[in-house]
């Protein structure tokens, strides 16, 4: 069963993502709720945001902990020069990918000799002290109160204020950085991220700079990061240290590691659904409520614990499938097998 | 001035050293870094208040309750999560990853049950303080720093002195000869999580009290100043953590004294990315190579 549906997709990709590509277009032509609008747009932001720590964790194989460092950077960096010196979008926007990207090397020079247990804790460390900081530098982020009023994007001229608007915005930003990973993935740089993971010391042993090779995914992971937070910032118009951190960097890691390791439609479809489940249970909660009184406590229960998701989803997963769903499918070598079964096919009827 | 810093930092610091002590013995058997201690610390002060408050204030028989029940869960999640991943041969990042979301689970059980608010938290030990000096010490204080003490000898003893340490040394030097002598190694390492764990609702307990509140809002800073207190001491090594601990908890009295109190918990981490670059070892760690 599972194998032939891999074989169906692995056959039929162009079409699945046209038709993928498709519904995404159509969607808020069709739909217009604006509750679940900004649902489907948080479910992009984390799309982006999982598929730049799946560079790290699902193709280079190092756990960090502190992604939504580099995505609170891009976010903060893009408020500041909005609101404080009216840069336009496009130039915040490209502002905060170079700061989030050299922030991501200036934490991968002296951390990046270390092993795996220990760069999880200390990118965890960086994560931290990016919040304290955000925290308590007032002149600069004005601390708890967060920044307020941020403009909305607007592009050569034209302000998208409306949520369709920025629903295709934050789409094209997915597909830009679809196309971004997946070309890196599949070049010559893709291969050897994957040799480290494999086996560092024996990649180490063939000649490829452990350190170099790290550094540049990091650089570019973070950079994909901050734009997502650019984009959170102008799209929210109202940025402050909690809702940037709390959390956001276990839950990116959740739905990279629930979506599939290595995996860039994984990472989509973990996005989406774990941003959609919380508010499921919500809505279920509400539901609930209204149906009966006395299931109130239930109720509450419910919507108070629909964070624990995250937690369930990291442990059930490394239990059962520690590569995520959709992890370890590659169709490529799907296609190939297909290709040579056929082949052998076609010679055992010739004989 | 100075004196009440040290005074206080070595409070803290003490109890930093409990939580370190109990990382750092995870980390000898399993070379797992538990990223779930800071959740059990606050799992261990709730679980003394709601038990106190169960039993009228006897806070000896909530407390006794409380730290067993969070090492039971400590060994829960060595035998739920961590047990089968090792009979998988699973990598070690996998367990790390366990650990993180069974924190992110303790942590939401905390808010969803105890609460989103600080919880005031009872100090039973308000007796009395001395003076000494310039400095004001109080009797909850030295309470903490003499149970640190205390626990930190037993511990020492029993698994420098006694067998079943031995058998926890071993373990950590080589699992598999270990099991190979005869040694549940099984159960060893479920041993070493609920010691872990106590110590750290010991810990957390203790603190609670000592602040008079707690908050889940500290499990992610404690599990860091965890690491920064092991990692400073050199991981695995016991006097290396209980070292390590009261150092961090010096420093950073100190810091918070005289720079700003704003960045305290930025202390810690400052500290521990500093050791890992120029001192991956710790104070008292051996340098290790990398098998191949």
């Amino acid at each position: 069963m599972k194998k032939k549906l891999v074989r169906a997709w692995a056959r039929h990709e162009r079409l699945v993502n046209l038709i993928a590509l498709a519904v995404a277009v159509l969607y808020p032509l069709v739909f217009t709720s604006p509750y679940v609008m900004n649902i489907v747009i948080m479910g992009l932001i984390f799309s982006v945001l999982s598929i730049s720590l799946n560079l790290i964790t699902g193709y280079l194989g190092q756990v960090t902990l502190g992604h939504a460092a580099f995505y609170s950077i891009g976010a903060y960096v893009a408020a500041i020069l909005a609101t404080k010196f009216q840069w336009s979008f496009l130039a915040t926007f490209v502002c905060a990918a170079a700061f989030s990207s050299l922030f991501g090397i200036l934490l991968g020079l002296p951390t990046l000799r270390l092993s795996g247990n220990y760069l999880a804790i200390v990118t965890m460390a960086f994560g931290e002290i990016t919040r304290l900081i955000e925290l308590n530098w007032m002149s600069l982020t004005r601390g708890p109160m967060g920044i307020p009023a941020i403009p909305a994007p607007s592009l050569f001229g034209v302000e998208l204020s409306t949520p369709r608007s920025k629903y295709y915005l934050i789409l094209i930003v997915l597909i830009l950085s679809i196309i971004v990973v997946h070309n890196i993935v599949n070049s010559r740089t893709g291969r050897t991220f994957l040799a480290i993971k494999g086996d560092s010391i024996a990649a180490e042993a063939m000649g490829i700079n452990l350190f170099r090779y790290k550094l540049l995914c990091f650089s570019l992971s973070a950079m994909i990061a901050g734009v997502a937070g650019a984009f959170y910032a102008h799209y929210m118009s109202f940025i402050d240290p909690t809702s940037l951190s709390a959390g956001v960097s276990t839950r990116i890691l959740s739905m990279t590691i629930m979506g599939g390791l290595g995996s860039i439609p994984g990472s989509i479809f973990g996005a989406l659904t774990l941003t959609a489940v919380p508010e499921l249970l919500r809505a279920l909660s509400e539901a609930m409520l209204h149906w009966s009184d006395s299931l109130a406590p239930m109720a509450r229960v419910l919507v108070e614990s629909r964070q624990i998701v995250y937690g369930f989803i990291l442990v059930v997963m490394v239990l059962v499938k520690s590569d995520g769903l959709l992890g370890g499918i590659n169709l490529k070598y799907e296609r190939q097998n297909m290709r040579m079964e056929e082949e052998a096919e076609k010679e055992a009827a010739e004989k | 001035m100075f004196f009440q810093q040290m005074i206080n930092g070595l409070t803290i610091g003490s109890t930093y050293a409990l939580v370190a002590i109990g990382f750092s013995m995870v980390f000898g058997v399993l070379e797992l870094t538990n990223f779930a201690n800071g959740s059990f610390y606050i799992l261990g002060a709730y679980l003394t208040l709601t038990f106190m408050n169960a039993m009228r204030g006897n806070f000896y028989v909530a407390f006794a309750i409380s730290i067993i029940g969070t090492g039971l869960v400590g060994a829960l999640m060595d035998r739920l999560t961590l047990r089968p991943m090792r009979k998988k041969g699973a990598p070690g990042i996998a367990a790390v990853i366990a650990t993180i979301g069974f924190s992110e689970i303790i942590n939401n059980f905390a808010l969803v049950f105890f609460g989103t608010e600080t919880k005031p938290f009872p100090n039973i030990f308000k007796v009395g303080k001395i003076r000494l000096g310039g400095a004001i010490i109080t009797y909850l204080q030295i309470i903490i720093f003499v149970v640190a003490l205390v626990l930190m000898l037993v511990l020492s003893l029993m698994v420098y002195k006694t067998k079943v340490g031995k058998a926890m040394r071993a373990t950590a030097q080589n699992t598999s000869a270990a099991r190979l002598m005869g040694i549940n190694v099984n159960h060893i390492i479920t041993l070493t999580f609920f010691i872990g764990t106590l110590l750290a609702a010991v810990a957390g307990t203790l603190v609670a009290m000592y602040v008079e509140s707690v908050s889940v809002g500290l499990a992610s800073a404690i599990s860091m100043k965890t690491f920064a207190a092991a990692v400073l001491g050199g991981v695995g090594s016991l006097p290396g953590a209980m070292v390590g601990g009261i150092l961090l908890g010096l420093v950073e009295t100190i810091v918070a004294g005289y720079i700003s109190s704003g960045y305290r918990d930025a202390i810690a981490f400052i500290i521990l990315i500093l050791v890992l670059i120029f001192r991956p070892a710790g104070l008292f760690g051996q340098k290790t190579q990398a098998k191949v």
